[in-house]
């Protein structure tokens, strides 16, 4: 590991003045629970770090019934299922931050963090794309939106363009009897990266038996984590039934083209986003239900 | 739960006292290998290969001795010349040459990680960078990483100098099978004809590791008189000497090696691989140099456990009477020869009686890090293979799986293949206590549900350990010991020299020493600590109490004969003192007493060991849950039974993780994949349920105090009692192991459409 510099701006605009400054040298950092790990295994260089956690909008967690969700991007997980409000809305989102790592790791790493790493396995970016997240990003022109889905570009690369920092997740406001769930397979029960992870949300109807609309989103099954359109789009005015799961999980394993590796097999991979696809589905419909009984 | 001990027998033996490095370990302040701080320090880095077989053409280390920091470089040519040195390192003999090329490279390199020249800078990042300026020319081989491809005649070829040896006849080509060992006993033709049942099966296992959780670490200086001091976490600070020594070709009194508290062994951290490499750039450089490895390190070159072959055939008659076995193993030894294939051959049929039997046995190269022991070394793959063929006879003949091991258990009289009779052993009262717990005897109920049981044996050795014990003037005794403690030893040898002496067990304040400070004494392994060298310090308790009966007469002034000692109380006639009373008026009847032993027993302890384990397995992912397990073993005589417990479960714990997750993934390249603790699969607190022991005492009549070492045995039978379990879960016989999640899976969704 090569020495490097650290600041730690508390302005957006400071912050993109140094990236800009030091254009290819400077690494972000939020919670550091993958860059600090990448800089000592020698897999990034940096001349300098940039740690975000002091910049206000970067900690921000507002979630509102009317506006949906602002997520700062460097806020740790611990704090976002620590809020109660969040954890009834964007169930999806919680299911993956309780599992980021341990109670350790939870209490730095972040999910802007989580989602700028790009791993095509992280846990969140399926739950945000579920979710249908947006990122909000701000560069040296100004800022701009980034639909989640479109964020992760490569193993590892994102569609940040250089200068530009990610400033917070917006979620949209959660619809009337809806609801989300994110599931991973690993073969331990703590401490393991996904397999296959898979987020879903649905909205039911008035009655609770037929979906209105849905997104499934995987992860760890392609070069970046990836929307199931057909599966997400065959979904919408099915009934709410095992069946209807079990189909769009059928379906959801088209968008998979998982590689073989130690973590398992893309055979077994694409059987995965069967099975969790499935079992979502099912959680989803059990929480917006419980959800309409309670409220 | 103690079953079938006398617990009035002993005051302080079988008793559970706080442990004497507990405040240290907890408090943070025990010193490990990685505290060690000397003034003037630098650090050490290692360069690596990146090819799983390749020759090195060329090494240019100028740039690098020229970077910052850089105060010393070294490489395989700073070793002596030690081709045909054999050295005899206690548990067996080392061709010098090879530990040496292991440590660094010479001519080739023979696996991916192999070291090829070490650096030491000021700092450790320093260090770093220049190891990114040495220059290694390498022309590339064809790679092999599995073990029945490296037997193959046209298979890339490690060693030219390495013949198969056959029962002392040396093959004529040079051979990846660097030894063929045969066993026989009765007449294994006969004895299948009497068989109503056979069955021959084929299991391969892939390696696995000790996984301990502190990585290797040595800090060297040469001093300027030429004496050679060593810091290090190894299981034997002696052996630790000795291969140091014979490596750098220097007397072993000029060495000193200083063991510091070790964060895991099981085998791994017998053989050296910094402290002499540490010791030359030491020598270079003039300063002390400390030596850490990373966690890829430790799993791309050091010992894992090997990768096997297997195949297997046993036969009972209708009656459920063995009467012949027959086993084909091929273990892989890594990149040097010498594997575990010997005691996977002894082992494979240790726990029955079969009168006709044959063994055959390979130790194989290939392009992986040399192997070291682990737990029981060789003898968990064999019993996958007897333990899975017991259960399929025992299903097939209706008989209750404890039922048909009972019937055919190895027992005082019974001769091992390999030609051992047994003494008094365990094995029948483990079955006894297994079928008669209340896990076994509970029903398990539910869908996906199973339950395995399997047996195991490993032999506990005995070999030399030595130790003195000095008598304070306020009546306690400081024990001095060369046996490094990794799982609780300090407690379990003070507590033995209390009973011997008897005083409490906090009155004994044991210190492990380093190699100028105690009598030779071989590694922690092999099960033997407690056995041996709780046997030297009975020997020197003995040797004390000789002693302070003397002085009581001296001080009584009457005839020494007429002084007796019993449970601590020194007597005669109306005179009457306790150990610590009559240590405090040593200084005025001949001053203080010392005591010393050294002993050296032979032959085997023979520990065997029966566990059951109950899973669920979730059909849709192959994913095993264990939702409780039970390990039986006989320690003859449980010292301290809470570290003997810990051992039970520890190798419970490490047998689950090997036949599930864990194990060494290779590419086509020959590489390990997964070389982390994120994708080498170990199992995590929240993996296992809280591991359930009964402890099974028939005590060693070898032993003053019946002691058989427990370290080992609870590794042998996890592997095959999980397997046995995934079976009566699923109805898939898992051969292949790990049984990881895709593997399972695959299995069972071909069962279902078959
Ligand atoms: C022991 C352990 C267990 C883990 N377990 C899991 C797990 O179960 N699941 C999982 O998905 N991950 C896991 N991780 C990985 C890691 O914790 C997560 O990816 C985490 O969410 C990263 O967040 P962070 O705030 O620590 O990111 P950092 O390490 O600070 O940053 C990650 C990357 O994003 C960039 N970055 C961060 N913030 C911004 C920003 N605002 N704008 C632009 N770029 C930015 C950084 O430069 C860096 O490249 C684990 C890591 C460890 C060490």
């Amino acid at each position: 590991m090569k020495p490097f510099d650290y600041t730690a701006p508390s302005t957006i605009a400071d912050a993109v003045s140094l990236l800009s400054q030091h254009n290819g040298e400077a690494r972000v950092l939020a919670g550091g629970t993958d860059i600090l790990v990448q800089l000592r295994e020698g897999l990034r260089e940096a001349g300098i770090v940039i740690d975000v956690k002091k910049i206000a909008e970067l900690r921000a967690l507002d979630c509102c019934s009317t506006s949906g969700l602002t997520l700062g991007a460097s806020t740790p997980c611990a704090e976002i299922y620590g809020n109660a409000d969040v954890c009834t809305a964007y169930p999806a989102l919680t299911d993956a931050a309780r599992i980021i790592g341990g109670w350790q790791i939870q209490s730095r790493a972040s999910i802007g963090g989580n989602l700028c790493n790009a791993s095509p396995a992280a846990d969140s970016i399926p739950a945000l794309i579920a979710l249908n997240a947006v990122a909000l990003v701000a560069g040296p022109n100004g800022q701009r939106e980034i639909p989640v889905a479109d964020f992760c570009t490569a193993p590892g690369r994102n569609a940040l363009a250089a200068g530009e920092l990610l400033v917070c997740l917006q979620f949209p406001a959660p619809s009337a009897k809806s609801s989300s769930a994110y599931q991973r397979f690993i073969p331990r029960n703590e401490m393991d990266i996904a397999v296959v992870g898979v987020g879903s949300w649905l909205q039911l109807d008035e009655s609770g038996q037929t979906i209105l609309s849905a997104r499934v989103a995987l992860g760890a099954v392609a070069p970046t984590p990836v929307f199931a359109a057909e599966a997400s789009d065959w979904l919408a005015g099915k009934p709410a039934t095992e069946d209807t799961y079990r189909q769009a999980g059928e379906l959801a394993r088209k968008s998979a083209s998982p590689i073989s590796d130690m973590r398992g097999t893309a055979e077994y991979r694409v059987h995965l986003v069967g099975v969790l696809t499935q079992r979502t589905l099912a959680k989803a419909v059990q929480r917006a239900v419980a959800q309409r009984a309670a409220g | 739960m103690a079953a079938g001990s006398d617990q009035k027998k002993y005051k302080v033996i079988g008793t559970r006292p706080i442990r004497p490095d507990g405040a240290d370990k907890v408090t943070g302040r025990a010193i490990y290998g990685a505290d060690v701080q000397l003034s003037g320090l630098v650090h050490g880095k290692i360069l690596r290969s990146p090819h799983a077989h390749a020759k090195i053409k060329s090494v240019d280390v100028s740039a690098a001795l020229q970077a910052a920091g850089v105060l010393a470089v070294v490489t395989g040519a700073d070793f002596p010349e030690l081709k045909d040195k054999i050295a005899q390192l206690g548990e067996g003999a080392v061709n010098l040459a090879y530990l040496s090329g292991n440590l660094l490279a010479r001519d080739k390199v023979l696996y991916k990680g192999h070291a090829v020249a070490a650096v030491a800078a000021r700092t450790a990042n320093q260090a770093e960078e220049a190891l990114k300026k040495i220059r290694v020319e390498y022309e590339p081989l064809p790679a092999v990483t599995w073990v029945l491809d490296a037997m193959q005649d046209d298979a890339p070829l490690l060693h030219d100098d390495i013949h198969t040896d056959s029962m002392g006849n040396q093959s004529e080509k040079p051979s990846n099978i660097s030894t063929h060992l045969h066993f026989e006993t009765g007449d294994v033709g006969q004895g299948f004809k009497q068989a109503d049942v056979v069955i021959e099966r084929e299991f391969k296992t892939a390696s696995v590791h000790q996984g301990y959780i502190e990585p290797h670490v040595a800090t060297a200086l040469w001093n300027t008189d030429g004496r050679l001091k060593i810091w290090t976490s190894t299981q034997g600070s002696f052996t630790a000497r000795q291969q140091t020594a014979e490596l750098l070709q220097i007397p072993v009194s000029q060495v000193t090696v200083v063991p510091c508290e070790i964060g895991g062994g099981f085998g791994g951290k017998i053989s050296v691989y910094l402290e002499p490499v540490a010791a030359l750039l030491s020598r270079k450089c003039g300063r002390p140099v400390k030596m850490t490895m990373t966690r890829e390190a430790c799993f791309e070159a050091t010992g894992p456990t090997p990768g096997s072959y297997m195949r297997v055939k046993i036969g009972a008659t209708k009656e459920g009477k063995i009467v012949a076995g027959e086993a084909y193993l091929a273990y892989d030894a890594g990149a040097y020869p010498g594997g575990m294939i010997g005691p996977g051959c002894m082992c494979v049929f240790s726990c029955y009686e079969f009168p006709n039997a044959v063994v055959d046995g390979y130790d194989v190269m290939l392009n992986k890090p040399k192997t070291q022991a682990y737990r029981a070394p060789g003898a968990t793959h064999a019993a996958l293979a007897c333990e899975t063929i017991i259960d399929e006879l025992a299903e097939k003949l209706k008989l209750d799986p404890i039922e048909f091991r009972l019937m055919n258990a190895a027992q005082e009289g019974t001769r091992r293949v390999d030609g051992p009779v047994y003494p008094r052993v365990g094995l029948i009262e483990c079955l006894e206590a297994a079928k008669a717990s209340e896990h076994y005897q509970s029903s398990l109920k539910g869908p996906n549900r199973g339950r395995g049981v399997a047996a195991g044996f490993w032999f506990n050795i005995g070999l030399k350990s030595a130790a003195t014990a000095n008598v304070n003037a306020d009546g306690c005794v400081t024990l001095l010991e060369g046996s490094t403690d990794i799982g609780g030893s300090r407690a379990s040898i003070a507590m033995q020299l209390a009973e011997t002496l008897g005083i409490a067990a906090e009155d004994v304040h044991p210190a492990v020493v380093d190699t100028d400070s105690v009598g030779y004494t071989d590694v922690t392994g092999g099960s033997r600590v407690t056995f041996a060298t709780g046997m030297a310090v009975y020997q020197v308790g003995r040797k004390i109490r000789a002693q302070m009966m003397e002085r009581a007469a001296e001080l009584w002034e009457v005839d020494a004969a007429s002084v007796s000692e019993a449970d601590g109380v020194y007597s005669s006639g109306e005179h009457s003192l306790p150990f610590k009373e009559l240590a405090v008026k040593l200084h005025e009847i001949g001053g203080p007493i010392v005591g010393s032993a050294s002993v050296n027993p032979q032959g085997s302890s023979n520990g065997f060991g029966v566990q059951i384990a109950d899973v669920e397995v979730d059909p849709e992912t192959g994913k095993v849950s264990v939702l409780r397990y039970t390990v039986i073993q006989d320690a003859g005589q449980a010292i301290h039974p809470s570290y003997v417990e810990g051992q039970m479960q520890g190798g419970a714990v490490q047998g689950i993780g090997w036949a599930l997750n864990e194990e060494y993934f290779y590419g086509d390249d020959g590489q390990m994949k997964n070389a982390s603790f994120l994708d080498y699969r170990m199992p995590t607190a929240l993996d296992v349920p809280m591991i359930e022991t009964i402890i099974v005492e028939v005590p060693n009549p070898e032993h003053p105090f019946g002691v058989r070492g427990v370290g080992e045995t609870p590794i042998v039978p996890p592997v095959a009692a999980m397997a046995n379990a995934v079976y009566a879960a699923t109805g898939v016989r898992m051969r292949d192991i790990p049984m990881s999640p895709p593997k399972l899976w695959k299995a069972l969704a071909e069962k279902e459409s078959s």
